[in-house]
């Protein structure tokens, strides 16, 4: 599948992927994290049961300590 | 537009600020120079010596609670702003009402957990309210690193996405005030569209 991810074009040699399985993937690393897929916030205990299609939208954004 | 027009059209506008460290401070001055309305300002922590190498406090103001204490450095730049001070923890369950009525929140806490707590809160169960975030701003030097990354209508990112405070790391006054005025100048080009 192809997903649009951070405004870039990915492609998964998968047909879909859970949020989890795309986080392990891509080897993303950081604890915390926003996830947006087509616009909607995914909680996070919710990465393991949403799954991503071919042609998402996908924003991620990782929240770094300090202000 | 002249600086009294826009200064009067962000009069219109209440904006929430989460947290008074070290990015809600200085965000609040800038938004209160840059005359907004009013300002909702929640946190529950006192001023502590360590915070003034880049929160907006004084000397004299070690003990005091950040909220009475940014009111107070606030109405000493702009007196016609209004001030409501939320004096507590902020969670799940108490951020729709604390920040019922906001126009914007900035997301100004410190640790990142309550970053992702706050956002995660607004977006769903507020929907429509715009936060503007902060991540990556720890250290010194790297001017060019730092960036305001729109995620779409409701949700902004300021920082450099990958500086993680900690102890050989320390958030210092000129990174800390750069997002935070980052912060402030994405909220008031939000107002700025806004009826």
């Amino acid at each position: 599948m192809k997903i649009l991810l951070n405004n870039r074009e990915e492609e998964f040699p998968y047909e879909s992927l859970t949020v989890s399985e795309m986080i392990d993937f891509k080897k993303f690393s950081f604890r915390m994290r926003i996830v947006k897929i087509n616009g909607v916030l995914i909680p996070k205990g919710k990465y393991d049961s949403t799954i991503i299609h071919n042609n998402d939208e996908v924003q991620m954004l990782y929240l770094m300590s300090g202000g | 537009m002249r600086f009294s027009e826009i200064k009067s059209h962000l009069s219109k506008f209440k904006v929430g600020i989460a947290g008074a460290g070290g990015l809600g401070s200085n965000c609040a001055t800038a938004l209160a120079r840059s005359g907004v309305g009013t300002l909702v300002i929640a946190d529950y922590d006192k001023i502590e010596e360590c915070n003034l190498n880049r929160q907006y406090y004084f000397t004299d103001q070690i003990g005091k609670l950040k909220t009475d204490a940014l009111k107070e450095n606030v109405f000493r730049i702009n007196p016609g702003i209004n001030v409501v001070i939320q004096q507590k923890r902020l969670d799940r369950l108490n951020i729709p009402e604390v920040f019922s009525g906001c126009d914007v929140i900035v997301e100004a806490f410190d640790s990142a957990d309550m970053k992702e707590m706050l956002i995660e809160t607004v977006q769903t169960r507020m929907p429509g309210i715009t936060v503007v975030a902060a991540s990556g701003l720890a250290g010194f030097g790297n001017n060019d690193t730092v960036r305001c990354r729109k995620i779409d209508d409701t949700l902004y990112i300021c920082g450099d996405e990958s500086s993680e405070a900690e102890d050989d790391l320390p958030p210092m006054a000129p990174r800390v005030g750069i997002v935070a005025n980052m912060q402030a100048n994405t909220v008031i080009d939000i107002l700025m569209k806004k009826k």
